[in-house]
């Protein structure tokens, strides 16, 4: 079920902070209920393009639409159309949950019952019913996110802007997360815009990815399409007997060319991607006994360092 | 003795370089104190003709040695808050946990805030006299203000340590202020004693504080008095503080 | 409109009186140093040309002032937050429009300012001040007091929006406090003795505001007075307000 005939589109979209472009020309387009991962270290531009994208910042160049509402130039219409979850979980630490919502409702023009039955469907929805009443300030991370959620989606919107909603958050949190937006898209139809830090996150959620560097993105698609951009798995062996790793370095380039690999394995990236069942196989041909034997498919950080020369965590310390 | 003298000259070094990085921390105590000396020494001048008020050095003078005790009491509350911020943050844990003689913490905490009160004070006598305010007393005398001034200090950063220390918390802060503010203010600020009237007067008149900033307004007009009676209430104060403070580091260590 | 500043307006000053820490402290020390000035500056009031016999109700109307500064700095310092947690840009993210949230976030000042008025205005009754231009004067001193917490208010408004941090909106406060000190404050200017202090205190507005106050207490109806008081904290709200407006637009650049 899609609800909104227009997603995002971005042309060339530019933002510069004195001497530093910040996104340097972007363009991307995310289609009507899709999940768009966007992925990218801090400092990236991912924050500053949701911020364009949201009305709260101004392009300095390019052009972009959200809901087939320009954001330069129509931001009350944009932001009638979205919901956003911004990086800080912006939230008054003296409200209540259900105060919050009641005057997120209100500023929408939301009124009387049905604002009353709205609170109380979207507390059930996020698990905060008995947490209602209680100040946020008391809230823990999860809780706080969770509260976020609801409070962008209190208008119904078409389009979600999520700017790293699980940062900081326990595995089970964000899984809980995870679910919830991934419903909202596929039974409500809803347009996901996500930028996260987390490779997991990307791969789990999104429809397709885009990565941004530097202001611009490197590449574009969905996590499998990335994935095979880079190609093919990799497959490491470790040998039950140490003096037989030089006769299964011999096998094992049968398959593929040399790779990195742990102390006392050998690793090969596989010419294809049926000859897993192969390199057994041949183990068991040469009587050649294997204490492991692990198959690596591509990650979405082999992406990243395959665009950028670096590592998704590597960026991250720069 | 020398692991304490080690532990505090090594806080006091820290908690000096923070207040020179961070301007915030050290331009409000300095301009309260000179803000309060404008404000009374310019604005209440006129006090001076009050019928019976008898103090001869000028308004002036007689104003600066109030600021001048108001200035180092709360030098040494200022330097609470840092303390009450390093439990918050977690510093003066890994002080509790590293620091091998711990009496040595308020010690240093001791040497910083008599540092920074120093150099308002320097910064507040500057300012009086270019004002033109006329000093009686010799240099015996003025050591003998500044003497009560240091020990007020002390005094100050005691009772508030023994605050920020139970409290651990910034959130204790108008508990360390509140009372040295009404202390302070429940002594003669702005005429001498015998011109008070109704219930301040009764208060004032048991106020330690009365005598200590007596005695200092003796000493910068040249006319010494009740001197011995003021530096035995200071020093009294000192020791029943410090009790305060080292009650109040054990409240910490067992809070753990 | 109206709507959307009564709601803000609501949220702020449910939050301020959320926070008794913040709230408690400002309404009691005017009190205390009413209670310790009115005392200690007593003798003043034995001054040639000094115009009551009651320092009380000559202080009364500084703690009003007084009250509102503090006031103006829990406005600033929430709004510095409101900044800081990034709330300002979930209000942005509605249909609120910029004056309605500029207004609305003055209510929890304005809700403090009536409440120190309030109070202060009863303890002063309470401890005797007898009030010259009786029960209207009270409603007027009231209105005048409300008025003054308004002006500062948003003038912390605009210091939180300018510096966008709560330590950047405190580190301003000593200058706001020495306006005050440097004004009419403990004695009419023309008891006022050094040359400099009276020229200053005479050009500052707070001085006509606190008098404007005063003239309420103890001088009867004074138009002049009154004139000066509600007009220098008009021209305050205004030049606050105006301040703040462009600081918001810039603050909250949304398309």
């Amino acid at each position: 079920m899609s609800r909104s005939d227009e997603g995002i589109e971005a042309i060339g979209l530019r933002r510069q902070f004195k001497d530093v472009e910040a996104v340097a020309g972007i363009d991307l387009r995310v289609l009507p209920g899709e999940i768009y991962g966007f992925l990218g270290p801090n400092g990236a531009g991912k924050s500053t393009t949701v911020h364009m994208l949201t009305t709260l910042l101004p392009p300095s160049g390019g052009r972009a639409t959200v809901a087939g509402f320009d954001v330069a130039k129509q931001g009350s219409q944009v932001r009638a159309a979205i919901g956003a979850a911004l990086q800080e979980a912006a939230l008054d630490p003296f409200l209540t949950g259900a105060e919050h919502l009641r005057l997120q409702a209100s500023l929408h023009g939301i009124r009387g019952d049905e604002r009353k039955r709205l609170i109380g469907r979207l507390l059930d929805r996020v698990g905060l019913t008995s947490a209602g009443n209680r100040k946020v300030r008391a809230y823990s991370g999860g809780m706080k996110r969770r509260l976020d959620l609801a409070l962008a989606l209190i208008h119904d919107p078409s389009i979600l802007f999520l700017d790293e909603p699980t940062t900081g958050l326990d595995p089970q949190s964000r899984t809980a997360l995870w679910d919830e937006v991934g419903r909202l898209a596929r039974d409500e139809g809803v347009t996901v815009f996500l930028t996260t830090q987390y490779l997991e996150e990307a791969d789990v959620l999104a429809d397709r990815v885009g990565i941004i560097d530097h202001g611009r993105i490197v590449a574009e698609g969905t996590p499998s399409q990335l994935k095979a951009q880079i190609g093919k798995p990799t497959v490491e062996v470790v040998p039950e007997s140490p003096d037989e790793l030089e006769r299964l370095r011999e096998l094992l380039r049968r398959f593929g060319a040399e790779t990195a690999a742990r102390p006392g394995a050998f690793a090969v990236q596989l010419d294809g991607h049926g000859a897993l069942p192969e390199v057994v196989r041949a183990l068991d041909t040469e009587n050649l006994r294997a204490a492991q034997i692990n198959l690596h498919e591509p990650s979405l950080d082999d992406v990243f360092l395959a665009k950028t020369g670096r590592t998704l965590e590597g960026a991250e310390e720069e | 003795m020398r692991r304490t003298t080690d532990v505090a000259l090594g806080l006091a070094h820290r908690q000096v370089t923070v207040l020179f990085k961070n301007p915030s921390l050290f331009i409000p105590p300095m301009l309260f104190p000179l803000m309060n000396f404008m404000a009374f020494a310019g604005g209440l001048s006129r006090l001076r003709h009050v019928p019976g008020f008898d103090f001869h050095g000028g308004y002036t003078a007689f104003q600066f040695v109030f600021v001048l005790l108001q200035s180092a009491a709360f030098g040494g509350v200022f330097a609470g808050f840092g303390i009450a911020r390093d439990f918050e943050r977690g510093f003066a844990r890994r002080l509790l946990v590293s620091a091998p003689q711990r009496s040595g913490i308020i010690a240093g905490y001791a040497i910083a805030a008599l540092v920074r009160w120093a150099m308002i004070a320097v910064v507040l006598t500057c300012v009086a006299l270019v004002a033109g305010m006329k000093i009686g007393g010799n240099g015996v005398d003025l050591f003998g203000l500044y003497g009560l001034a240091i020990i007020f200090n002390q005094v100050g950063l005691l009772w508030a340590a023994g605050v920020a220390m139970r409290f651990r918390s910034v959130q204790a802060g108008p508990l360390m202020q509140t009372p040295v503010f009404m202390a302070l203010f429940l002594a003669p600020v702005y005429v001498p004693l015998d011109l008070l009237s109704g219930w301040i007067h009764a208060v004032a008149r048991l106020n330690p504080l009365t005598f200590i900033l007596e005695a200092g307004r003796g000493f910068i007009q040249g006319e010494p008095t009740q001197v011995a009676l003021a530096f035995g209430l200071a020093v009294a104060l000192l020791v029943i503080f410090a009790v305060w403070a080292r009650t109040g580091l054990r409240a910490a260590e067992n809070a753990g | 409109m109206t709507q959307q500043v009564w709601l803000i307006a609501q949220r702020s000053v449910v939050r301020t009186f959320r926070q008794p820490g913040t709230w408690i402290p400002p309404l009691t020390f005017p009190l205390m140093l009413m209670a310790v000035n009115s005392n200690g500056l007593r003798a003043a009031t034995h001054l040639p040309g000094f115009p009551t016999d009651s320092f009380l109700a000559f202080f009364l109307p500084f703690s009003f002032l007084q009250g509102a500064l503090f006031a103006s700095g829990i406005a600033g310092v929430d709004l510095a937050r409101d900044i800081d947690t990034g709330f300002l840009n979930r209000l942005a993210l509605t249909p609120v429009r910029g004056s309605a949230l500029l207004i609305g976030q003055i209510g929890g000042a304005v809700g403090l300012g009536a409440l120190q008025a309030c109070v202060y205005l009863s303890v002063g009754l309470i401890f005797g001040v007898h009030i010259d231009t009786g029960v209207a004067g009270a409603f007027l001193i009231l209105l005048l007091a409300v008025l003054i917490a308004t002006g500062w208010g948003t003038l912390g408004l605009w210091l939180a929006l300018r510096t966008g941090s709560g330590e950047g909106v405190q580190s301003q406060f000593p200058l706001l406090f020495f306006a005050t000190f440097i004004s009419s404050m403990n004695l009419p200017r023309n008891l006022i003795e050094v040359t400099w202090f009276r020229d200053v205190a005479t050009i500052n507005p707070v001085s006509y505001m606190i008098e404007g106050l005063r003239s309420l207490v103890i001088s009867g109806w004074d138009a002049q007075a009154l004139l000066l008081g509600f007009g220098f904290s008009l021209a305050l709200i205004a030049v606050s307000l105006g301040l703040a407006g462009r600081q918001l637009k810039v603050r909250m650049a949304r398309t």
